[in-house]
């Protein structure tokens, strides 16, 4: 028996929350979100130098070849952090899906510049209504010769003004949906970028009419785990930053005072604070369980992605909310930094679809 | 990450289960907390508790010297898993097993190990807790019942309350202040007391559920050996919350909610409304999938915490929350079952209508009693807080 991060796990996590206080604190956050492309390029620079990037590209397109639990780790700190940019999207989850679905050409060409940094994937998933279901997409991909011609409008396309490459997905013939990888700079894809209240994350509109795409279909039914290994991450990054909100809420309490005391020796604060971390704590161990069930294949895993996505994201959304309440007033400026985390709490919870989704999820796949 | 148990671990995981199934007791001894009143369900989980000891199921990880096996972490939590899965009965000496024992093997004088662990484990001398008095609750350190040392003994006075098991102890563990001069924290002391001493009346207090599970305990001239105090005159304090830890990692069991979360769920896929049964009702499916989440996350919490405890890590704020968590998990759990009842939940188990054996009015009433006892969750979230997140006290 031995759950729990291993020692690796622990040196990346401690490794990552060292650079990211020191390179990524509000005051470059800041920076990222009053920049055109919201994201730090030199910080972009330094994560591709530290392997960050290529950490689950396989071996043999120049990653490291790790797994999702060791990726989980970085995510979380990020979160933390904050961290704005494209990576939980062009290095996670564009990265799984070409590493996964794509013929080793395709890697080649995709994954080695991405691991390098040099290049930048994201993803291409849901459709007007914010639907990440099959059945009501209108995108569609027609076979042309080895390749595809993709048609249809994408929603909330991550940095897609940014992306070289973008995962694309298509309904098929059954009526499942597969995988393409589209060229960005291709003739007939089209960018727009959407005003996001989240600056941390930048997202926009992509229409493709006809655009030339390379399927990736190298494994069954990679669209589903694309899905999982997307709430998996999203609950990675909500894990850090409802521990984020905490500590600054719990910091602040020990520093202002009110009544001629810290206001963090007031009951009423102490148990908002306590309610907070013991939501975190079992969901922490949720996630590595969730994050654990991918890289092992369990049959139980994509139960575990939702049931982390779910909780997670509650866990978030009301830690954030409690940890502004915290701060009073000086919680609702723009000026204060609490309210990135609040805002990016919100993000995370609908995006790979809502808490209450993924319930109705866990309850479908648990039999009930 | 390897959630694997060792072949050997499996094997002694089939023995136990085995032995279970050939020998639990088949009737006077209910699994439920109900009914611990009389002298023969007394005698009978005695006996249980001896065959479970001799068996070598009882305290696995306790020291060879003082009858233990001296074997990890993981074998114990095996063993309560595979007791819980089982419906086993609760042991008569649970007190003692699971709060003075360990407390005694990190604070005990030699004597009073070699003295009272082996009696433990056989259930041969039943432990009961002495802590709250009438004026002394969550504020646990403001205790009056009063021992002052005359010779070589103390003589007690005073009242202690909600004292569980009382009826049937022969001994007690039990704060006592010995310095009124001195800051409350710092005059009391823990000492053991003989349940059979004279001066001692134990009157039962009946709880909501019905059931005489807990006492008053008064003392009037008590005499207690000095050799009977664990740790330091007036240093009781520090053995007194070592007791509370131990405690409170006792009260919620992961297993245990997830053996109710699956009892919830065959409840509610027999209950029909409105035409169909009430796991397909959205509402209800979202409530049932949270909770089902809330288990698993405890599920995999306490395996961290054994793998935490199996690489001799020191448990942290993920270990204070387990009795906030556990209890009010289990009490939202039976929650949620009567709700689901509806006015058939209000029925009295003896009612030729009641549903699932009467088994969730119980659990209902009783999983909030775990909720106040071994601290409030109020109490919790202070501890939680104050300890945990280093929050300022406010006291």
């Amino acid at each position: 028996m031995d759950f729990g991060l291993s020692e690796e796990q622990r040196q990346l996590k401690a490794s990552a929350r060292e650079f990211l206080s020191a390179e990524c604190a509000p005051s470059a956050v800041r920076k990222a979100m009053a920049a055109q492309e919201g994201r730090l390029a030199e910080v972009d620079r330094e994560i591709a130098k530290l392997g960050w990037t290529g950490l689950i590209v396989p071996e043999k397109f120049g990653g490291a070849g790790l797994g999702i639990l060791d990726v989980a780790v970085l995510l979380e700190e990020q979160g933390y952090a904050a961290m704005p940019g494209p990576f939980l999207f062009s290095s996670v989850l564009a990265a799984y899906a070409v590493a996964r679905g794509g013929s080793d050409e395709t890697g080649d060409k995709l994954l080695r510049p991405l691991a390098e940094g040099k290049a930048i994937g994201t993803i291409a998933l849901a459709e007007s209504g914010d639907s990440l279901a099959p059945r009501d997409f209108s995108t569609t991909a027609i076979a042309d010769g080895t390749g595809a011609r993709i048609s249809g409008v994408k929603e909330f396309v991550p940095y897609a003004s940014l992306a070289d490459f973008m995962v694309v997905a298509a309904r098929g013939d059954s009526g499942s949906a597969d995988l393409f990888a589209v060229d960005s700079s291709a003739k007939g894809v089209r960018v727009e970028m959407l005003k996001n209240l989240d600056l941390t994350r930048r997202v926009g509109r992509v229409t493709f009419d006809q655009a030339a795409a390379i399927p990736l279909r190298r494994e069954p039914a990679l669209y589903p785990r694309l899905l999982d290994i997307g709430a998996v991450a999203i609950a990675s990054d909500s894990l850090g930053g409802v521990e984020r909100a905490l500590d600054m809420a719990v910091d602040y309490s020990k520093v202002r005072e009110q009544f001629g005391k810290p206001i963090g020796s007031f009951q009423a604060l102490k148990h908002v604070a306590a309610e907070i971390v013991s939501e975190v704590e079992p969901a922490r161990s949720l996630l590595w369980y969730a994050a654990y069930a991918q890289d092992a294949r369990l049959a139980d895993a994509p139960r575990f992605a939702s049931m982390a996505k779910a909780r997670l994201c509650d866990v978030y959304s009301r830690g954030t909310d409690r940890a502004v309440l915290m701060h009073g007033g000086i919680g609702f400026t723009w000026e204060h930094d609490i309210h990135l985390w609040f805002k990016r709490a919100r993000f995370n919870e609908s995006y790979f679809g809502s808490p209450a989704l993924h319930r109705e999820r866990v309850a479908q796949l648990g039999g009930y | 990450m390897d959630l694997n148990f060792t072949t050997a671990e499996e094997e002694f995981r089939l023995k136990i289960r085995r032995f279970l199934e050939e020998n639990l007791p088949k009737s006077g001894l209910g699994a439920g907390r109900e009914g611990r009143e009389d002298k023969a369900w007394l005698e009978k989980s005695k006996a249980w508790q001896r065959k479970l000891y001799e068996s070598g199921y009882v305290a696995l990880a306790w020291p060879k010297e003082y009858g233990g096996q001296a074997l990890d972490p993981v074998c114990q939590t095996i063993v309560n898993d595979e007791m819980v899965r089982a419906n086993a009965p609760y042991l008569p000496g649970g007190s003692g097993l699971g709060m003075l024992g360990p407390t005694l093997i990190s604070w005990g004088t030699e004597e009073q190990k070699r003295r009272y662990l082996p009696k433990i484990l056989t259930g041969e001398e039943i432990w009961c807790q002495g802590y709250s008095e009438p004026g002394s609750g969550s504020d646990l350190a403001s205790l009056r019942t009063r021992a002052e040392i005359i010779g070589d003994e103390f003589v007690v006075n005073g009242q202690k309350v909600w004292t569980s098991g009382a009826q049937h102890a022969d001994m007690m563990f039990c704060l006592v202040r010995t310095d009124p001069d001195a800051p409350k924290h710092r005059g009391i002391s823990y000492i053991l007391i003989d349940m059979h001493s004279p001066g001692i009346t134990v009157r039962p207090l009946v709880q909501m559920t019905g059931d005489k599970g807990f006492n008053e305990v008064f003392f009037d001239n008590v005499h207690v050996p000095r050799k009977n105090l664990v740790g330091k005159l007036n240093e009781g304090w520090i053995v007194a919350n070592a007791t509370l830890f131990h405690e409170r990692n006792m009260l919620g069991s992961a297993t245990g909610s997830e053996q109710r979360f699956n009892r919830l769920l065959a409840l509610t896929k027999k209950i029909k409304r409105g035409g169909r049964a009430l796991t397909e009702d959205a509402v209800f499916r979202q409530r049932l999938a949270d909770l089902e989440i809330r288990v698993e996350a405890m599920r995999f919490h306490s395996l961290r915490q054994l793998t935490d405890q199996i690489r001799g890590r020191n448990p942290g704020v993920e270990t204070m929350i387990n009795k906030l968590v556990g209890t009010e998990l289990n009490h939202d759990l039976a929650t949620a079952a009567m709700e689901a009842m509806g006015d058939y939940s209000m029925l009295a188990r003896e009612d030729a209508s009641v549903l699932d054996h009467g088994y969730w009015p119980y659990e209902w009433m009783f999983s909030l009693g775990l909720v106040i006892g071994g601290g409030t969750s109020h109490i919790q979230k202070n501890i939680i807080a104050e300890r945990g997140l280093k929050m300022p006290k406010s006291r």
